[in-house]
């Protein structure tokens, strides 16, 4: 009965670096067929792992049949299996948009044009991410995780400069830098907490920590490490350089997965790990940092001149979210509820803003800049690139009906019976935040260029489609809460019932 | 004072020295050099922790971690000083990826 999850969850893993390898050896001719084949086969292998996790539980594979402790475990439940739809979604869509993005159109000679380049080191090192992603959501013991954490970091830091380009590399290095600092911070962590519990297995370590100095430095330069990667406030620094000079389709990967990447595995961390009196006291300091996060990435955001720095800018304000509700957690009366909304904010955030990006590649693309002043005109040439653009607004502001309002009705009624009003009005000021640079944006965009001129011809784009796609799936998204609290609910039996959880 | 407090100490000041040099320096390849002092230093906590004078022979797992590490650290420090080399070539020297329409507008 398990080996069919076990199929699902190494599919997940295995097929991606597989693809990517191949992109790799045997260059141009593959990524076409490497594109639609991974764009298609693994939404199916999260489905059908979503579904088995749902049927039969936690699923755990030990590769090679060496089992914990001292073997390699992979572990999928219900929060993995939700972070790996988002990667799959994500990504399909992604791959689909990419293909026309770095479509090349070849001279009748057959002489390939410079682009080329740009095309053939993005889908090895972006399969090669992909692979790292879903092998990080199914990582099982925190050395596991550490190797993960960096191929994630080398994939994605090359794909900020596939396009070469001096703005692009300075910002690959700047975030190169920062994401090594943190993962060595991560595994100082890591070392501290096996010198201490004699085991790596995630779940084992929580069973065997004792509260003490060594398990308060471990939990604290784990954290730090990853919340330097996940760019929280004022560790952010690195996020708006690094997002907005790479190519659309790689800002979209990074914004909505890889930062989602470390959140998650904060998140891991507090359930599996840390459950414990450090929880509640980092959690506090990390919300407060949350909340400045959604202000000042919100307000850079309301003041930038560009339009891929202004999604961006957003990205650090959405990732605060997530960090300021961590209290909750600790505090609801129903923590499955916290958490579904938790969850249902990474993944609208992540349908959300791969929208975004994507829609403002194509916004530049198009118009040749992405100088928010001069986009003019843009609502009349591309109208389905604003209205995904606009829809993936409405979820970001969490205005009905979307995945983003659902998750932040979620957020706010916790809060609110938690009597946490700090919180709550962070949610709401936030709200008002976004729904103002998404204004901007759109209201620039339907002005009319040159009333004397004739109505321009609406033009359609090959990467509109899966665009729009995103758009729809972030509106779908506000109707799943219900499913998603069920499996929650039934299947992080941790969550509902933990003995001496709760301080 | 026994040596392996004396390891995790001296491993910990370097942790201390490569991540200020990591954020203070501004030259790019001594940025990267000062990374690996950080890097170096994690290790060296790692192997104090695994020793074991009562047992004699020292932690394996903790051992395969230090190498694990150190793989890892070399290919990101290959990744990082090529970066860093195409950064300090001169404008017009960086070769041919730079006519991309779109990127020009955000430079």
């Amino acid at each position: 009965l398990n080996t069919a999850g076990a199929l699902w969850i190494v599919a997940s893993v295995l097929l991606p670096f597989a693809l990517g390898l191949l992109a790799f050896v045997a260059g141009h001719r593959v990524h076409r067929s490497v594109a639609w084949i991974s764009a298609a086969a693994l939404p199916l292998a999260a489905l059908g792992l979503t579904r088995h996790v749902a049927a039969h539980g936690v699923v755990r594979v030990a590769l090679g049949g060496w089992g914990r402790p001292l073997g390699i475990e992979l572990h999928a439940d219900a929060v993995s299996v939700l972070m790996l739809l988002l990667s799959a979604i994500v990504g399909s869509a992604t791959s689909v948009y990419a293909l026309a993005y770095f479509h090349v159109e070849r001279s009748p000679g057959g002489h390939r044009r410079e682009h080329d380049g740009a095309s053939s080191r993005f889908w090895p090192l972006w399969l090669m991410l992909w692979g790292s992603l879903n092998a990080l959501f199914v990582a099982a013991d925190a050395f596991n995780v550490y190797v993960t954490l960096e191929l994630v970091t080398l994939a994605s830091v090359g794909l900020v400069c596939v396009e070469g380009g001096r703005a692009a590399q300075s910002a690959a290095f700047r975030y190169l830098m920062v994401a090594l600092i943190g993962s060595l911070s991560y595994l100082f962590g890591v070392g501290l907490l096996y010198g201490t519990t004699g085991v790596l297995d995630l779940q084992l370590i929580g069973v065997a920590l004792v509260p003490g100095p060594a398990a308060t430095v471990a939990a604290s330069a784990m954290l730090v490490g990853l919340v330097v990667k996940a760019a929280l406030f004022p560790f952010h620094f690195w996020l708006p350089g690094a997002h907005s000079n790479a190519p659309a389709p790689v800002s979209a990967l990074l914004s909505a997965l890889v930062v989602k990447a470390s959140f998650y595995l904060v998140l891991r961390l507090w359930l599996d790990v840390f459950a414990i009196e450090l929880a509640v006291s980092g959690g506090r300091v990390l919300s407060l940092l949350g909340a400045a996060a959604v202000l000042w990435g919100s307000a850079q955001a309301l003041r930038t001149p560009r339009l891929k720095l202004l999604v961006a800018y957003s990205t650090v304000a959405q990732l605060g979210y997530l960090f300021l509700v961590l209290p909750l957690l600790h505090q609801a009366t129903d923590r499955t509820l916290v958490m579904t909304g938790v969850l249902a904010f990474a993944l609208a955030h992540g349908l959300a803003k791969a929208a975004a990006f994507m829609a403002a590649g194509s916004v530049a693309k198009t118009a040749g800049h992405d100088r928010i002043a001069d986009l003019a005109g843009v609502g009349a040439v591309q109208p389905l690139t604003l209205f995904a653009f606009g829809i993936a607004g409405v979820s970001l502001s969490g205005l009905p009906p979307s995945g983003g309002f659902a998750a932040k009705w979620l957020l706010v009624s916790a809060a609110i019976s938690a009597r946490d009003w700090f919180i709550v009005w962070t949610l709401v000021v936030g709200g008002l935040l976004a729904a103002a640079y998404v204004a901007r944006v759109l209201r620039a965009a339907l002005r009319v260029s040159d009333p004397s001129a004739p109505p321009a011809r609406a033009r359609r784009s090959p990467l509109d489609w899966p665009t729009a796609a995103l758009a729809i799936a972030v509106l779908l998204l506000g109707f799943a809460v219900d499913p998603m609290a069920g499996l929650l609910a039934e299947r992080l039996p941790a969550l509902v019932a933990a003995p001496g959880w709760l301080p | 004072v026994s040596p392996e407090t004396l390891y995790a100490a001296a491993g910990i000041g370097l942790m201390a020295l490569g991540l200020y040099g990591a954020i203070a320096v501004i030259d790019r390849i001594r940025r990267v050099l000062a990374v690996n002092v950080m890097g170096t230093g994690v290790f060296m906590v790692l192997i104090a922790l695994a020793a074991r004078p009562s047992v004699g022979a020292p932690d394996p797992i903790l051992h395969a971690m230090v190498l694990t590490g150190i793989v890892v650290a070399v290919s990101a420090s290959g990744f990082a000083v090529a970066l860093a080399c195409r950064l300090d070539q001169p404008e017009d020297e960086t070769g041919t990826d730079e006519d991309t329409p779109v990127e020009k507008g955000t430079r």
